[in-house]
């Protein structure tokens, strides 16, 4: 069994009296050791996913209406407030995207780690503190003895991101889940970010979720991939199996729009059109307003999961077309 | 080759701030120190550089939103960094930017047309409204957006729409410099690339000098001529589009190509 199973699940935004369903039966697993990638636009749900599986929505204007999230075999829907707390922050970690509204700027950030690792783990301050300097040092600020009484304004946006990497690590999870862990920072500093990353789940053996709007970051990170469109994930695949057939338009389309460092391009091949908004009423494949193959079948009727090779699976009533 | 449109010559922006405090220390950050560089008119110069190195400033010092500390800056021949105020504002119809934030740079109490409009009255490209709405109408067909949309306010448009309406208020004055800060960084991988192409046509299309000030050097590919690599204040390295990519002389801009994540093939046509 998964070390992170999703199944099925199913997230709406209250919006007066009417629910409006925003994850619509997204399901996947991650096992211990392995790194899931996760890939949309805005307002694709691939933040509310990640939100829901820590817990973190607010149950009334955002919620889940259905679907199971089970965690080393346990349902995390069925836990009580006090067990879940038990969890998050010890079993499962999360990075977030903005390192410097995710840290509290009036505390030192050695004493936020602390924090966390008391409220799970049975240590005296002094031993607390001996660890976060340890756990300061394993993702490489500089000085940690000293850099551990910084505030988070006194660090750069690079060592902020550092800083949250620790906190999440401080309780040696099974498993990460990093939310656009390097949006925020400057390539030469994701680069460090991402390595680190890739290091310490090669020591732990952490399993890890990456969300991110960046292909090619989804490319050299990931072990497998889940593409998401508007709550629905459109294709999911090893990550070589994914980018040497890619079977979705919409896959192709996100892939062919990023202009490339290695080579010229006259015109980049935009998807024309742009995300529908979540209050958009939308028959057949949420893709079909945009996609150059949509056809009458298209916007009728939406497509059922077809499954192309062992572990790829595409939501397109023309997947074999796209992919040969 | 016919003259630059635009020289910068050892150009200085520095800033001082003050720690707060009982004993202040003055400190002089020197965000642009000594730099130089051209555009020719028609083409496009890109500014690159991480977060911190300065390149925001010189656009922004350019269009004298911030103030030179010392250097020289021809535009047309003309030095245009101790002109006063009143003797700038015309160039400022020559002279336009576009912005980073599509939320943020369109006032959220006009109409897409008192937008566009405003600028034409300003620089006396229209005396009558009616006269302004023909060239509003025109603009945004120009810029892929329906004209119907004239009477709209910009909370009702995505931020890939926003953007395109920046672009025409810039587009609308006929400008012979265009500076974008960071353009595109903005917006969804999709739609930056439907804006990136449409700055690439309209810059093509009018001929129009642009200097694309960017981190994403993937971008910057696609859009420029020539690039300038920036750090820490200054230009490391200048060189044409295919010397800086395909064989970069300096260590800092192989280490930023070298750190770009990438995906290892490109889909064909579907």
């Amino acid at each position: 069994m998964a070390l992170l199973d999703v199944e099925d699940l199913q997230i709406a935004v209250a919006k007066g009296r009417v629910l409006l369903p925003v994850v619509q039966g997204v399901s996947f697993s991650v096992d211990a050791d392995e790194t899931l990638g996760i890939v949309g636009e805005s307002g694709c749900g691939k933040s509310l996913t990640s939100l829901a599986i820590m817990g973190l929505l607010d149950g009334t204007a955002v919620r889940i209406t259905g679907g199971t999230i089970r965690f080393d075999g346990m349902d995390l829907g069925a836990l009580s407030p006090k067990e879940r707390r038990a969890i998050m922050g010890n079993r499962m970690a999360m990075i977030f995207q903005e390192p410097m509204t995710s840290l509290n700027p009036v505390y030192r950030v050695g004493d936020q780690i602390v924090e966390n690792l008391r409220q799970h783990r049975d240590l005296s301050k002094r031993a607390a503190r001996d660890r976060a300097v340890e756990l300061l040092d394993l993702v490489r600020i500089p000085d940690p003895g000293q850099r551990i009484d910084s505030f988070p304004h006194q660090m750069s946006g690079g060592q902020r991101q550092r800083v949250m990497i620790a906190m999440a690590l401080s309780c040696d999870p099974k498993l990460l889940i990093a939310d656009e862990p390097t949006t925020a920072l400057d390539v030469t500093v994701q680069k460090e970010v991402l390595d680190l990353m890739a290091d310490l789940q090669k020591r732990m053996g952490t399993a890890i979720v990456l969300i991110s709007h960046d292909l090619g970051v989804i490319a050299e990170t990931c072990d497998k991939v889940s593409v998401m469109y508007r709550g629905r994930v459109a294709e999911a695949a090893p990550t070589a199996e994914l980018f040497a057939r890619l079977a979705h338009p919409y896959t192709r389309g996100l892939l062919n729009s990023i202009p490339v460092v290695d080579h010229d391009v006259e015109w980049l091949e935009a998807i024309p059109g742009r995300v529908p908004t979540i209050d958009e009423q939308l028959t057949g494949c949420a893709f079909h307003p945009r996609c150059p193959l949509a056809t009458d079948l298209c916007s009728q009727t939406a497509p059922d999961p077809l499954q192309i090779a062992p572990a790829h699976r595409v939501e397109c009533h023309f997947a074999e077309k796209v992919v040969t | 080759m016919s003259d630059p449109l635009l020289q910068v010559r050892d150009l200085c922006t520095h800033f001082t701030t003050r720690q707060p405090g009982l004993r202040a220390v003055k400190k002089v950050i020197r965000a642009v120190d000594g730099i130089s560089f051209d555009i020719n008119p028609g083409e496009v110069l890109s500014l690159v550089g991480e977060s911190g190195c300065g390149k925001s400033t010189v656009g922004r010092t350019l269009t004298r939103l911030e103030k030179s500390t010392s250097g020289s800056v021809l535009f047309e021949g003309r030095e245009i960094l101790d002109l006063s105020p009143g003797a700038f504002r015309p160039l400022r119809r020559d002279i336009q930017m576009i912005f980073q934030d599509p939320f943020a740079s369109l006032n959220p109490r006009l109409t897409i047309a008192q937008t566009l409009g405003e600028p034409l009255f300003i620089h006396g490209l229209a005396t009558s409204w009616a006269e302004a709405n023909v060239k509003i109408a025109e603009t945004l067909e120009l810029v892929g957006m329906d004209p119907k949309i004239m009477t709209r306010h910009p909370h009702e448009f995505s931020g890939g729409q926003r953007q395109r309406i920046g672009i025409a208020r810039v587009m609308i004055l006929k400008p012979k410099l265009v500076i974008a800060d960071e353009a595109v960084s903005a917006l969804d991988v999709s739609i930056q690339a439907q804006v990136l192409n449409l700055i690439k046509r309209l810059q093509r299309d009018s001929g129009v000098a642009m200097l694309f000030i960017s981190h994403d050097l993937g971008v910057v590919r696609h859009i420029s001529d020539r690039v300038a690599v920036m750090l820490a204040g200054k230009i490391v390295e200048v060189g044409t589009k295919m010397q800086i990519f395909e064989d970069p002389a300096h260590a800092y801009t192989r280490k930023l190509l070298s750190a770009i994540p990438r995906v290892a093939q490109r889909a064909g046509a579907a």
